[in-house]
């Protein structure tokens, strides 16, 4: 157990370097940090004075070692748009986004499985019939334009909920929040629907087809045979046994979710990472760029690795085969 | 993956004499499934009719709606099939600067297919580039660019794609920024979709590899490439068509998400996503066909583009086949 964390852990260190090793990349050869930062009228001498200063002169690995340490310090550098450290501008901002992420992932989740479960156990039923079509028609349509329609039903024609923003915020320490007040509350809905729409439908549909194909096996068959009831055959032998793919897919989604949230964010002008990152594309603002493919580097790396972790624990076979090496 | 799919037209046993191409499509097994097919029927003669649309916007679209000269501002937020100020009635109404919607979804479908086109075979020959050389050779380039390819799966292609305009934009001097946009967009969407061709062909290729025509060609000297275009090649193709399907309409989408952001294509030449994007600030407003027309279009493309994917993966599926 021990050596499999570990040597997971080391490749997750691999990968964080290599991701470290792009951002630096980006960072350093996008664009002449000193032009960016000095502007056009300072001297040339000047100019020369500042690369020195900063290290920029200095041997390629030393340069990209210096970038590390900042780096492990939370020091990213200066945004060019903003002048201010790059780290706080997304510290300032993680909050709204992992709120929205967090909701719309469970929504997802649980959503998604029941929809599993009753399209698996109930196949023939129109009310299958309907929730398939529709999923077939959510994985098409692009995110923005389901955000879109939402707003439109939601917002302007039935002007029920908020089409932006996240209404009325709490101080919580340094996390703001909007959970506590009811206009934040409603702020978070149509953004979380649409962000939870496309992970659903996909959770959804692999939930349904290991369902089916579990369903199918022979001590399901078994299980009937002695008479058990329904509910203990559906819920505690087939649904449990479907659970180690959902939990690797859904995992891994977790990782889109933030991707997806760069799109539901501009849609609905919610002031998170990703809208801040949109905004610094545009800018080239290169600092900001860098910190966050490192922000979203971690996150994946550190969700792949909690994801073969829990499988491991999920999953007894694995360990088994672990203690025959 | 397993099988390598026989060409549906030399699975019908050749009868007599030598037929026409025309004879020999509608004898064979895809034309058989198409036609019984009503759904891909539909979404093939849509896909079409969107694609000459778009294609012969030049000669067949009603206006010109990017040259200012024949543009009236008079016209703007005309209703659709309403009479505007001038006496022209629009089909699809007019967006705020008075141009005919039906012309500006013409001209943006263009650049969307465009892009989608041009994006798709870029991954396409990176992809099968990659593959094939994967397969082929085995042994460390075969680790190194699965490696890359799995790392690149995991993260979406949409950031990935983000990433490189971002990228991109930060060094290409700006006043070029504009002429290279489409193709640096192009550029990032083919780099951000070329994985799922190499893990195919990779897959074809190490099972063609093992067989005796490749064995025979290596005997007869051939040299390596040859024997991988010219023989393996033609081969894997019948999986990369059904992916290359449904890579168009994920490239379409990406294009649509990236110009919607404002990151994709420059504003004097909108695309079906810059259009909507566009659109949206007159949803508050009443002016619903500036933002619809767009949308139902971009949804109509990828839709149609869908469908077919699915209809040729299953039809190319020897396995599905009775």
């Amino acid at each position: 157990m021990l050596i499999f964390i570990l040597r997971r852990l080391f490749q997750s260190v691999i990968v964080m370097l290599v991701v470290a090793l792009i951002a630096f990349l980006i960072f350093r050869y996008v664009g002449d940090p000193i032009v960016s930062m000095a502007g056009v009228d300072t001297r040339l001498e000047d100019q020369e004075l500042m690369r020195q200063r900063l290290g920029l002169n200095d041997p390629f690995y030393v340069q990209f070692w210096n970038f590390l340490t900042n780096a492990l310090q939370g020091n990213f550098g200066i945004s060019y748009r903003l002048q201010q450290p790059a780290m706080r501008l997304i510290l300032d901002r993680l909050p709204a986004t992992i709120e929205l992420a967090v909701v719309s992932a469970t929504l997802a989740l649980v959503l998604g499985v029941l929809m599993g479960i009753f399209t698996a156990l109930r196949a023939r039923s129109f009310l299958s019939g309907v929730i398939m079509t529709l999923s077939l028609v959510g994985v098409s349509l692009p995110t923005f334009l389901i955000g879109i329609g939402l707003i439109y039903i939601f917002a302007v024609e039935l002007q029920w909920l908020p089409s932006n923003g996240r209404g009325v915020t709490v101080q919580l320490g340094w996390w703001r929040t909007g959970f506590l007040t009811e206009s934040g509350l409603r702020s978070l809905i149509l953004p979380a629907i649409t962000l939870s729409l496309f992970q659903m439908t996909l959770i959804m549909r692999l939930v349904r087809a290991e369902m089916m194909e579990v369903l199918r096996s022979d001590y399901i068959r078994f299980a009937r045979a002695r008479g058990l009831p329904d509910r203990v055959i559906n819920f505690r032998h087939a649904l449990k046994n479907t659970l180690v793919p959902v939990i690797t897919i859904t995992g891994l989604q977790l990782g889109s979710v933030i991707a997806f949230a760069i799109v539901t964010e501009t849609v609905f002008q919610w002031p998170g990472v990703g809208s801040l990152f949109i905004t610094s594309v545009q800018a080239v603002d290169v600092p900001v760029m860098a910190t966050y493919l490192m922000m979203v580097g971690l996150v994946f790396v550190t969700i792949n690795l909690v994801v073969d972790i829990l499988y491991y624990l999920v999953d007894p076979r694995l360990r088994v085969q672990g203690k025959g090496r | 993956m397993t099988d390598p799919t026989i060409p549906p037209e030399t699975a019908t046993p050749e009868t007599s004499a030598p037929r026409g191409f025309w004879q020999r499509l509608f004898d064979s097994d895809i034309w058989f499934s198409w036609s019984r097919s009503p759904v891909t029927i539909i979404a093939t003669l849509v896909a079409l009719a969107l694609i000459l649309g778009a294609a012969l916007a030049p000669w067949i679209a009603p206006h010109t709606p990017f040259n200012p000269a024949t543009v009236e501002l008079m016209d703007g937020f005309t209703p659709p099939g309403a009479q505007a100020l001038s006496g022209t009635s629009y089909l699809l109404g007019t967006d705020d600067q008075g141009r005919d919607m039906l012309s500006t979804i013409m001209y943006g479908s263009r650049v969307s297919l465009f892009v989608g086109f041009a994006a798709t075979l870029f991954a396409m020959t990176l992809g099968i580039a990659l593959g094939l050389t994967a397969g082929y050779r085995g042994g460390f380039a075969d680790t190194l660019i699965m490696r890359i390819a799995d790392v690149q799966l995991s993260f979406p292609a949409i950031l990935i794609a983000l990433l490189i305009f971002g990228v991109a934009q930060g060094l290409i001097p700006a006043s070029q920024q504009e002429q290279t946009a489409v193709w640096v967009l192009i550029l990032a969407i083919g780099l951000s979709n070329w994985a799922q061709f190499a893990r195919t062909v990779r897959g074809t290729t190490m099972v063609e590899r093992q067989k005796d025509y490749v064995s025979a060609a290596r005997l007869l000297g051939r040299n390596p490439l040859a024997i991988v275009t010219r023989h393996v090649l033609p081969n894997v193709l019948g999986p990369v068509l059904v992916i290359a399907t449904i890579s168009l309409a994920l490239a379409i989408i990406e294009e649509a998400t990236l110009s919607y952001l404002g990151v994709g294509v420059p504003p004097t030449q909108p695309s079906l996503g810059t259009l909507i994007r566009i659109g949206q600030r007159f949803l508050f407003s009443g002016e619903w066909w500036i933002l619809a027309f767009p949308a139902v279009t971009l949804i109509l493309l990828a839709l149609s583009v869908n469908l077919l994917g699915d209809w040729l993966r299953d039809a190319l599926n020897p396995r599905l086949r009775k």
